[in-house]
């Protein structure tokens, strides 16, 4: 887990906590099951308050991104599917702007464009 | 709620200043910061607490005992760091922990050796030898040696380069780890405490102005700025504190909805530090215009 808390932001630093980690169990930089500093470590880690860094950890855990188990620490909670298929159906659009990007660089256009793709989708069945 | 602190409605009355109705709450586990200017009575609030100054009326309970009636077994709990920590002038640092070690049943002497190594304490120099900051890693050395779980720092912060200032604030939580070690620290160094205190308590002419979350305070409190000629009668008795400049005006407040459709056009509001609420707070212009 990386965190930055930067003093000149507008966001309040447990609002910085909770877009940090939310952002990297989103980019799956932290993974399900993986355990989170306990609260009063990761304030001291920081040099911000218990109750800042408890606010956080209540605000992840409302958004269902990571449990708390009693006596054992802070875990990454298992994913809603709808986010995961979410976040997967984002990283095929990313690659297709890819190949767009690459096809207009050779002139070629949409409707060749999506000939190949039908053809290449075609193969795989 | 498991407090380490309670006081209620306490008072003392000095000749030409009297602390009034001071009440605050300190849960086990957290920090609290003390602060208000130099005059506000921290330091009277802190002597009350450890009864070195014998409170008029109210009530302080530490770990939920009186510090009267039980006086002896509250002071085994708390560690106190003075603003002028005061040792006999002769005796070199190594001789005064050894001295006052037999007064606490909980004295952990590895602990003492650990903090003075850290705190780079010269053990074998006389006390009256030392430079206020010294003196005060000395007294902090002391007090977190004795398993005190409530820990009372008086301007620790004062005469300390920003280097250790770093370091005890690391020093305080890593006491907080157990959940069950608390701290008050008075301090008129802010930034000290706004990062790292859980709560603050902001003490003014002898009287809690407020005393809350820090994490609320930045929703609570915000701070105007405009023109000069914006500030009008209405504006100025709306808010709690101005401070009034050749290029424009501050004003503070606490009621910040409010304060954003009353100064809509023009005007900025931004969170207010804990300086800004300590300058502009109760702060009045006279009618310059």
């Amino acid at each position: 887990m990386r965190i930055v808390i930067s003093n000149a932001s507008p966001d309040p630093i447990y609002e910085q906590i909770v877009g940090q980690v939310r952002a990297q169990i989103l980019s799956g930089e932290l993974s399900e099951g993986e355990q989170l500093p306990s609260i009063r470590r990761l304030a001291r880690d920081l040099q911000i308050s218990v109750i800042t860094t408890k606010r956080a950890y209540e605000e992840l855990e409302r958004e269902g991104f990571i449990n708390t188990v009693g006596g054992k620490g802070t875990f990454v909670a298992a994913q809603n599917p709808e986010f995961l298929r979410e976040k997967r159906m984002k990283a095929v659009e990313e690659k297709l702007a890819e190949a767009v990007e690459q096809a207009r660089l050779l002139n070629v256009g949409s409707d060749q464009l999506v000939e190949m793709l039908r053809l290449l989708y075609a193969e795989d069945e | 709620m498991d407090y380490a602190l309670e006081i209620d409605g306490v008072g003392k009355r000095y000749k030409g200043f009297a602390l009034s109705e001071v009440s605050l709450r300190l849960p086990r586990g957290y920090i609290m910061g003390l602060i208000g200017p130099n005059g506000a009575g921290k330091t009277t609030l802190i002597k009350l607490i450890l009864n070195l100054v014998r409170r008029d009326g109210g009530a302080i309970r530490v770990f939920g005992l009186d510090n009267l009636a039980d006086e002896a077994a509250v002071k085994a709990r708390i560690g106190f760091v003075p603003d002028e920590p005061r040792y006999h002038d002769d005796a070199r640092l190594g001789e005064l922990a050894s001295a006052v070690a037999p007064f606490y049943a909980k004295w952990d002497e590895g602990r003492f050796r650990r903090l003075a190594g850290e705190f780079e304490l010269p053990l074998e120099k006389k006390f009256k030898k030392l430079s206020h900051g010294t003196k005060t890693k000395f007294a902090l050395a002391v007090a977190l040696s004795h398993g005190a779980e409530l820990v009372l720092l008086d301007e620790p912060t004062t005469g300390l380069d920003p280097v250790f200032r770093r370091r005890l604030l690391d020093t305080l939580a890593g006491l907080l780890q157990d959940e069950r070690s608390s701290v008050l620290f008075s301090s008129h160094i802010t930034t000290d405490l706004e990062r790292t205190a859980d709560f603050v308590t902001f003490l003014k002419d002898g009287r809690v102005v407020f005393s809350d979350r820090m994490d609320r305070l930045a929703e609570e409190w915000a701070v105007v700025k405009g023109g000069r000629e914006m500030l009008d009668a209405d504006a100025r008795a709306f808010l709690q504190g101005v401070r009034v400049r050749p290029h424009g005006f501050e004003g503070l407040t606490s009621r910040v909805d409010e304060a954003r459709q009353r100064f809509a056009n023009g005007f900025v509001i931004e969170r207010a530090s804990l300086d800004d609420i300590m300058v502009l707070y109760g702060r009045e212009v006279a009618n310059d215009g």
